[in-house]
């Protein structure tokens, strides 16, 4: 965090998807100003949604190498199906949906028939939103893994705006789960917003998440949304937050507004009398003051 | 038949609709395959016969053969090997445990371990009338994707399997979907649903699988999910309103079908429909996984 200390870096995670995190984010990014945004939900990247940024440039991602045999120099030995893990080589010819990319064909084939280089495989692209706000998000092509290298370089592209005087903070939007693309989102963050439903799932996905941040020197705050869809559900899972040591931040109740908003293609904090919008807007105040 | 449930957005309702579906529909089998986030048994409660470990390769350098030369470092797509003065480091998170360095390396001093990865359970649900498998990933481990392999070679030929697939459109989703007979989408009536089904459809497209739409928390004011399927051919096979009395159930670890016993035909007539759009669709050459 050298150069950071004033700014925060936080990533807003949940383990079970469709909890919020796309519209707490949105949320947050209108209510901060002056941050720098990045969607590294790049399997099914949706912050753009409610952001609208203005686009200024993209760039094609390479998500790696991946094997091509070449027909012509083909003795059809076979070593190439013998050494592959991934199943990725039926009929002398590579999947490449299958193909992880890791060249061990290429290196036994006593013919040099396999071609193995780098495709293409998604877009980064960066832009501003209003406010004044960086905003950076990517997506793959369909068919196309390696969605934590995306992260890794999103989030390259990502601090090199943070450390701009002008940007105060940079919130990253995460992936659900606990693979490749959420570690990869996780590194380097000083704080994470967990943001959980009062369900079974919701608790038993936040307990997988917060044991793989505990890895991490990263503090973790809880909010509950829909918390009102069952308050003993709430109060279970404010209770194993408060066990865990976690920062319980606050919860947002049910409201169709969120829903009314999000159909409009329109961020919540449009509607800043909306019980969700008090609740998110008293939310950030508390997660920015304190010591 | 293995009908796989997949959605591109999170929290659209996969488990609740693969788990129905297994409640209503005679001797099926449910199949978790949201290995970094398994839900089903939540909603299952499933008696557990049998617990596995699954393992993954690991390469391990023995020391004294090690010249360090560097080959299983250049060798390495995953960047995964450094070569220090000191001896090699192998960054285990990685790792795809592809075996590369072990046959670049001229003194054979690269083996392979085995290390924990995660755990396969299987079992019955619903009073012993549906067969409970399911994948949990190790907290820590990065790819999902080869323990979605193990777990799904559970499936058993000729019966009927209902498998949960992981949210994205990524390495785990295709790992799952890939080579199923069917795949049922699972959007709901917002523009992130919409979107994310647009991204699942173009995946679903590359590998061949034919597909339908169920819309969860189906909201008649905002029918772009259902324009989008209509302009595209894509069948919707079901629509669920949402329900302040289903999604209290849900919380609570309960079945739709079982809250509302009724749904259970809906469900056993959508199987049907399913049945049928399977048996139809074109065989896609490739497409066997």
């Amino acid at each position: 965090m050298t150069g950071h200390e004033a700014k925060h870096h936080i990533v807003v995670l949940s383990g079970k998807g469709g909890t919020g995190k796309t519209t707490l984010t949105a949320a947050f990014a209108q209510l901060a100003g002056n941050i720098v945004v990045t969607d590294c939900d790049v399997d099914a990247a949706d912050l753009f949604i409610l952001l609208k940024p203005d686009k200024r440039s993209e760039q094609p991602f390479y998500g790696g190498k991946k094997a091509t045999i070449l027909n012509d120099l083909c003795s059809h030995c076979g070593l190439c199906m013998d050494v592959c893990r991934f199943g990725a080589i039926g009929n002398f010819s590579v999947d490449a949906v299958l193909c992880e990319g890791c060249g061990f064909c290429y290196h036994v084939c006593p013919s040099n028939a396999i071609d193995f280089s780098s495709a293409r495989s998604g877009t980064r692209y960066e832009g501003s939103i209003s406010g004044g706000s960086e905003f950076l998000s990517a997506s793959l092509l369909p068919g196309e893994g390696n969605s934590g290298k995306l992260v890794t370089e999103l989030k390259r592209d990502a601090l090199r705006f943070f450390d701009q005087p002008q940007n105060q903070g940079l919130l990253l939007d995460g992936p659900p789960g606990i693979g490749c693309p959420v570690n990869a989102s996780l590194s380097g963050a000083d704080r994470a917003v967990l943001i959980t439903e009062p369900t079974l799932s919701g608790l038993h996905d936040l307990k997988r998440i917060v044991t793989l941040i505990r890895s991490f020197a990263i503090e973790m705050s809880v909010v509950i949304n829909k918390y009102d869809l069952n308050e003993e559900m709430t109060r279970e899972i404010e209770a194993y937050a408060r066990t865990e040591h976690l920062r319980v931040a606050g919860r947002i109740p049910f409201d169709h507004t969120v829903v009314e908003a999000l159909q409009r293609n329109m961020n919540i904090m449009a509607f800043p009398a909306s019980p969700a919008a008090q609740a998110i807007g008293a939310l950030f105040y508390s997660l920015n003051n304190r010591k | 038949m293995i009908i796989s449930i997949a959605s591109g957005k999170g929290g659209t309702g996969k488990t609740t609709v693969a788990v129905s579906l297994a409640l209503s529909v005679p001797e099926a089998v449910y199949i978790d395959c949201d290995v970094e986030e398994p839900n089903g048994h939540l909603l299952l409660n499933p008696v557990i016969a049998s617990r596995q470990d699954v393992f993954r390769k690991m390469p391990q350098v023995i020391d004294d053969r090690c010249t360090q030369c560097g080959a299983c470092a250049q060798g390495c797509e995953f960047h995964a090997i450094v070569v220090l003065s000191t001896g090699v480091l192998i960054l285990n998170d990685l790792c795809h445990g592809c075996g590369v360095c072990s046959y670049v390396c001229p003194t054979g001093a690269i083996t392979e371990v085995d290390a924990h990865h995660g755990i396969i359970r299987r079992g019955r649900a619903g009073a012993g009338a549906v067969g409970f498998i399911d994948g949990t990933l190790d907290v820590g481990e990065m790819s999902a994707s080869q323990l979605i392999g193990h777990v799904r070679k559970e499936a058993l030929p000729g019966g009927i399997t209902f498998l949960d697939a992981p949210p994205g459109t990524s390495c785990s989703m295709i790992a799952a979907v890939r080579g199923t007979d069917f795949c049922l989408l699972v959007t709901e009536s917002t523009p992130f649903g919409l979107h994310d089904l647009t991204l699942a459809v173009n995946v679903l497209r590359v590998l061949g699988v034919s597909f339908g739409v169920v819309i969860n928390k189906y909201d008649g004011t905002y029918r772009a999910p259902e324009e989008y399927c209509a302009a595209d051919g894509i069948p919707v096979l079901m629509r669920i309103p949402f329900d302040r009395a289903i999604a209290m159930a849900y919380s609570r670890g309960i079945p739709p079908v079982t809250a509302l016993p009724e749904l259970k035909t809906r469900f056993r007539d959508m199987y049907e429909d399913i049945r049928v759009l399977a048996e139809h669709a074109a065989p896609v050459p490739g497409a066997n996984g």
